[in-house]
């Protein structure tokens, strides 16, 4: 036997005991896993333990939540990297663009302050929109969405993009209304613009024309030409267009002109319309003209007359007088019944055809010396001329100085001396 | 004597593997997660035989059955058989150099991959997916780790081999 058989045979008898503990736990594990596998009776005992064990499954969690939470942070980390390099690349263009309309901002003022500037240097207005409209053929108004709070005063122009469109003539607070250069009651002094010759525009009713009467043949008016407003009579300010003829005809008379003008503004539509704020001038006290008209105004009296004074010197003026007094004697004053005959008739006899007979004269003998010497005449528009005289025998003397609702009309004039040969 | 001053590492160092192994992991590295409780208790067989022997196995099964909330007993099963075959090896397993003792407690490892295949087979229980089997590799790999980390803490420091 080899020395080692004893403790081998010791050893083998801890292996028998080893390998029979073996088979009892065997036995015992394979119970257990049976017993589970089958009916789950150890469902009871299974929940008794889990209780214990629910501490050691949170301890386990720790891990998985720890990373989770790390991977999360990491994320969020690199989201909000690739945010911040997102918006400061946003702010950069923003701040770009900033830098772009700064300047342009900067240069708006600049050019807002020119136009201000602009603006008032020539044109005080006061944009005005229109509240409501009256176009028929016996009146022609417009009434406004301003009045003298918006510092809008009676006797101002209104225009608007194109031209011309009427003046004010009433006014409240907060409205103000406009006669148009069309109402049959309206008359404006122009000037051809080509050629500086002095007419009158009357309004016909139609929103669409104005009317020339006694347009001399000899002017050299012709259709296409351009009418601004003349300034004279100071109701008006100069230069702003009132339409342009479209047509000319011989007049029943066949001695003038009558012509029909297309008017610049669109008295018929649009929706606001500028005031001119610039107040006119009051018209100049006629007391002192009243003697004077009577000179220049018998001129117009009838073609003829009116020729030769055209052809004639200013100095002529006085035979005409005589001839158009007599002229107006003839024609029977009609309308101005009431008034005295004298002063009727020279008005009369100055309305109309003063200002068209007046117009070859004061084209050429204006442009002579004369000019300075006959403001009133002249200078003064026939629609003044022909007012004065008018009113004057009848009226008082405060009605002169401020005639702007009347004064563009002419309700008092008769039919033209010359239509009567 | 130097073992008792270190006895909570015993309890410790199973309670930390039986949490291992509950350790919510990837679906990818699942099949990768090894044995923990079968080889902390391995090295608990080999390094202190009187107090971790079939009795202990058996019970250490029974706990890792009840916390894996998986069958009762094969796990239990499962430690006995391995302890087993350890406190046979046991004698030549401690004078392996560590590389060998890996490879002899993936052998180990697989072994145990069997039984639970035929326990599984043998109950009809559904079988586990062909990915566990790699499972005694990492757990070979790790061997090394554990037997020098857990010799670290019961010893109190690294011991030298």
């Amino acid at each position: 036997m080899p020395p080692y058989a004893g403790p081998s045979t010791a050893a083998r008898s801890g292996e028998v005991a080893d390998t029979l503990r073996l088979m009892a736990y065997l036995a015992l594990a394979l119970t257990l896993i049976v017993l589970d596998h089958r009916g789950g009776w150890l469902n009871q005992a299974r929940k008794q333990t889990a209780t214990l064990v629910a501490p050691l499954w949170a301890v386990a969690g720790w891990p998985g939540r720890l990373i989770e939470r790390v991977s999360d942070d990491a994320g969020t980390m690199s989201q909000l990297t690739e945010e911040n390099r997102k918006l400061r690349n946003d702010a950069l263009v923003n701040q770009a663009r900033m830098a772009r309309l700064q300047s342009i901002a900067a240069d708006n003022l600049r050019l807002r302050g020119l136009l201000e500037a602009a603006e008032r240097g020539n044109l005080d207005v006061v944009l005005a929109p229109i509240l409501d409209i009256d176009l028929d053929p016996t009146r022609q108004r417009l009434v406004l969405d301003a009045g003298s709070r918006d510092k809008v005063r009676v006797g101002q122009s209104v225009i608007d993009a194109g031209g011309l469109l009427g003046q004010i003539t009433g006014i409240t607070p907060l409205h103000a209304s406009v006669l148009l250069i069309t109402d049959p009651s309206h008359a404006v002094p122009v000037v051809v613009a080509r050629n500086g010759v002095r007419l009158v525009a009357y309004g016909e009713g139609r929103s669409d024309s104005l009317n020339l009467r006694s347009v001399p043949l000899s002017s050299d008016v012709r259709v296409g030409d351009m009418l601004v407003t003349s300034g004279l009579g100071g109701r008006f300010p100069p230069g702003f267009p009132v339409g342009t003829i479209a047509a000319l005809k011989p007049d029943d008379s066949r001695a003038f002109l009558v012509g029909e003008v297309k008017p610049a503004a669109q008295l018929d539509r649009g929706r606001e319309v500028l005031v001119l704020l610039s107040i006119p001038p009051p018209p100049a006290d006629t007391t002192q003209f009243d003697t004077q008209p009577a000179v220049p105004e018998a001129q117009a009296a009838s073609s003829p007359a009116a020729q030769a004074a055209a052809t004639r010197a200013a100095a002529d003026a006085a035979a005409a007088v005589a001839a158009a007094k007599h002229k107006a004697r003839k024609s029977k004053p009609p309308a101005t019944a009431t008034t005295n005959t004298a002063a009727a008739s020279t008005a009369t006899g100055a309305t109309r055809p003063g200002a068209s007979a007046a117009n070859a004269p004061a084209g050429n003998a204006a442009n002579g010396s004369r000019a300075a010497a006959n403001p009133a005449t002249a200078g003064r528009n026939p629609r003044q001329a022909a007012n004065a005289p008018a009113s004057r025998p009848t009226q008082a003397a405060p009605t002169t100085p401020r005639p702007p609702a009347a004064a563009p009309t002419r309700d008092a004039a008769p039919p033209p001396a010359e239509n009567r040969p | 004597m130097t073992r008792a001053r270190h006895h909570w590492v015993l309890p410790t160092s199973l309670v930390v593997a039986l949490a291992l192994s509950l350790l919510p992991m990837p679906q990818v590295l699942l099949p990768l997660r090894p044995y923990w409780v079968g080889l902390v208790l391995a090295y608990w067989v080999i390094e202190d035989p009187d107090r971790v022997g079939l009795g202990f196995a058996f019970l250490v099964g029974l706990a890792g059955d009840l916390v894996s909330d998986g069958l009762l007993g094969e796990q239990a099963l499962r430690l006995v058989v391995m302890t087993f075959i350890l406190q046979r090896f046991r004698a030549r397993l401690r004078f392996f150099p560590l590389s060998q003792q890996a490879l002899a407690v993936g052998g180990l490892m697989l072994n145990d991959r069997i039984v639970t295949a035929a326990i599984h087979m043998v109950l009809r229980e559904p079988a586990l997916p062909s990915a566990f089997w790699f499972s005694p590799l990492t757990g070979m790999v790790l061997w090394p780790l554990i037997f020098l980390l857990l010799d670290a803490l019961r010893l109190g420091s690294w011991r030298r081999r």
